[in-house]
């Protein structure tokens, strides 16, 4: 009796470690394609690794937001920001964001959220149509300040019935905004040495050195 | 606070039953007397409790440490059934007064989806101990809530004249709509609590 | 083969399992917000249904009576763990939406019933096209169940436009659309059975 359940457990535990190992390939694949598809769609074309070069990029005590920084060459020609709201309505609203090099939102995409359906969830493209420039936040300067809803005396109109989850994801956009201009003034800083280093070739190895040990 | 936003949230916002859907077909099977349903409730609570502690230290002593991840379904799955098993013959031995107003349930409870339901949900929501606990309590709540509100209703329902074709089930299922629509009203409540 | 057949058609019908032996409530309230999620929820329970039957039907001689339960559940577990991983791999998006429902196949009714009452007095054959009626008939209430609350809710049937989003009720595509429209198909297939 233990002896014939003992044995189905084996051959199922073998079995099924077959199978994992045969799909665990194609789930991590899965799961690349789509942090790189977030990307692409929220930022201008490039063709460096963002995934491999993503850094984090702290915007309060405890928190920090993963930046996939674009570049085309070796010019860095966009952001994307992997930003995060706990105050949804129903818990954490997580999205893809990307920004120009002039403060400027491209793009952004919702990645996970547990709003209502058909009210909340609205956001996914809410905040994108291009037809109402009142609602939407796409090419939004956030160097001019941060987004609000316009029920709080902002710019942006809140998706009709569902102000707590339009508030939460500006709370995720300006907190992306955070990261963004914080990667931003470290890539400037870095980008001026590298200038130098051209300019003045004798000095070059100088401050190369100094650039690598920055790293 | 935030351990009574997982509650609140756990009994009325996402009730197990009007909104996530777990738990339906004892939630329509032994709802129609007000005593089964506290029974039904009862039991519930009961090995909820325990079979989400026993398989979250599973999980995190045993599957987690050696990648077995993948064996996670089928772990579950056999240590709850142990599980009730378990709770029933140490129930019989131990207290049978308990074993007499909640013995008829147990067996119904290996293949209530609530169980296993709530034993992956804490792992996915990367709970701790003692969030996993109060999480699964107050589901068990929710669930016992629910079936109470519901056999009440359906004892009332029991007296009165439905049409032919909609005796049963359906008026059932529809009833349940209705609260399902007034548990809505719960959504966003939490933020209270922040 | 034609009481091959028979089988076949009873799952879908006369023993439908949604509308008439009332199992496997759960996922059908739960995944049925659009037609797509529905049928995808019934279709890999169909794929569950046939190749458990098909091996416990193989194993009944062998599996003794006292251990039958515990045995069917790790038959059952493990192909609902072959489907969850497949549609992790290769349908993302759609494991996604279904969630916590596929591994939820293995405490849904339908599949430990029909392993108890059909697989495990049958032959192998028979077994099949049991798993294959009885799956079907889940797939076709879901698909049913789906499309009824994506064209109330949204005005869309598989995301084909019917008429426009806003005139549809969104009450449909949430909790207690679910149960009413259930409620509802449930009262016509008892009409339709009873004339």
């Amino acid at each position: 009796m233990f002896l014939s359940l003992s044995i189905i457990c084996l051959t199922v535990a073998v079995l099924l470690a077959q199978v994992n190992k045969m799909t665990a390939k194609p789930i991590a694949e899965a799961k690349a394609m789509k942090l790189q598809n977030a990307i692409k769609e929220v930022v201008p074309a490039f063709d460096n690794d963002p995934v491999a070069e993503a850094y984090k990029m702290s915007v309060a005590k405890g928190d920090s937001l993963l930046v996939y920084p674009a570049k085309k060459g070796e010019e860095v020609v966009g952001y994307a920001l992997n930003s995060t709201s706990n105050n949804g309505f129903g818990g954490e609203i997580q999205i893809m964001i990307g920004f120009d090099m002039e403060n400027r939102i491209i793009n952004y995409t919702v990645l996970q959220h547990a709003e209502t359906p058909g009210l909340g969830s609205k956001m996914a493209e809410w905040f994108k149509n291009e037809e109402k420039p009142s609602q939407s936040v796409i090419g939004r300067d956030l160097s001019q300040g941060t987004l609000t809803v316009s029920k709080d005396g902002g710019t942006v109109d809140a998706i009709t019935a569902s102000t707590i989850t339009s508030r939460a994801f500006l709370e995720a956009v300006n907190k992306a905004y955070l990261a963004y201009s914080g990667s931003k003034e470290d890539a400037r800083s870095g980008v001026t040495e590298k200038k130098v280093a051209e300019s003045s070739s004798d000095k070059s190895v100088e401050v190369k050195k100094e650039e690598n040990s920055h790293e | 606070m935030e351990l009574i936003g997982i509650i609140i949230v756990a009994i009325f916002v996402n009730n197990v039953v009007f909104s996530q859907f777990l738990g339906i077909c004892p939630f329509l099977g032994v709802s129609k007397k007000v005593d089964t349903a506290i029974g039904m409730g009862l039991a519930v609570t009961f090995v909820l409790t325990i079979a989400t502690i026993v398989t979250f230290l599973m999980q995190k002593g045993i599957l987690e440490p050696f990648g077995l991840g993948y064996l996670q379904t089928i772990t579950f799955i056999l240590v709850i059934a142990a599980l009730v098993q378990m709770v029933e013959i140490v129930l019989k031995k131990i207290s049978p007064a308990l074993y007499q107003a909640l013995g008829v349930f147990l067996p119904l409870i290996t293949t209530n989806c609530v169980i296993l339901g709530v034993a992956i949900l804490v792992i996915q929501k990367d709970y701790n101990l003692l969030e996993s606990v109060i999480y699964a309590v107050s589901t068990a709540l929710g669930y016992a809530m629910a079936l109470i509100i519901f056999s009440s209703i359906r004892e009332q329902m029991a007296l009165t004249k439905i049409p032919k074709v909609m005796q049963g089930i359906p008026i059932a299922l529809i009833t349940a709509g209705i609260i399902a629509m007034a548990f809505m009203g719960f959504s966003g409540i939490d933020q209270v609590f922040k | 083969m034609n009481n091959n057949l028979k089988i076949l058609i009873n799952g879908v019908i006369k023993e439908n399992p949604t509308f008439v032996l009332l199992l496997g409530m759960c996922p059908t309230l739960a995944t049925t917000s659009s037609a797509i999620n529905g049928m995808s929820m019934g279709l890999a329970t169909m794929f569950v249904l046939i190749c458990s039957n098909m091996v416990i039907s193989m194993l009944k001689n062998v599996i003794p009576d006292m251990v039958r339960i515990p045995a069917f559940i790790v038959v059952i577990a493990t192909f609902v763990t072959i489907i969850e991983m497949f549609m992790n791999a290769y349908v993302p998006a759609l494991a996604d939406s279904l969630g916590i429902f596929i591994p939820l196949i293995v405490v849904n009714c339908i599949v430990l019933g029909r392993a108890e009452a059909f697989a495990s007095k049958n032959g192998v054959f028979a077994s099949i096209f049991d798993g294959a009626g009885i799956g079907m008939g889940f797939t076709l209430s879901l698909t049913l169940l789906g499309s009824i609350r994506e064209l109330m809710g949204t005005g869309k049937i598989f995301s084909m436009t019917i008429y426009p989003e806003q005139y549809g009720s969104l009450l449909f595509v949430l909790a207690p659309g679910a149960f009413i429209v259930l409620g509802y198909l449930i009262a016509i297939f008892n009409k339709l059975q009873h004339k």
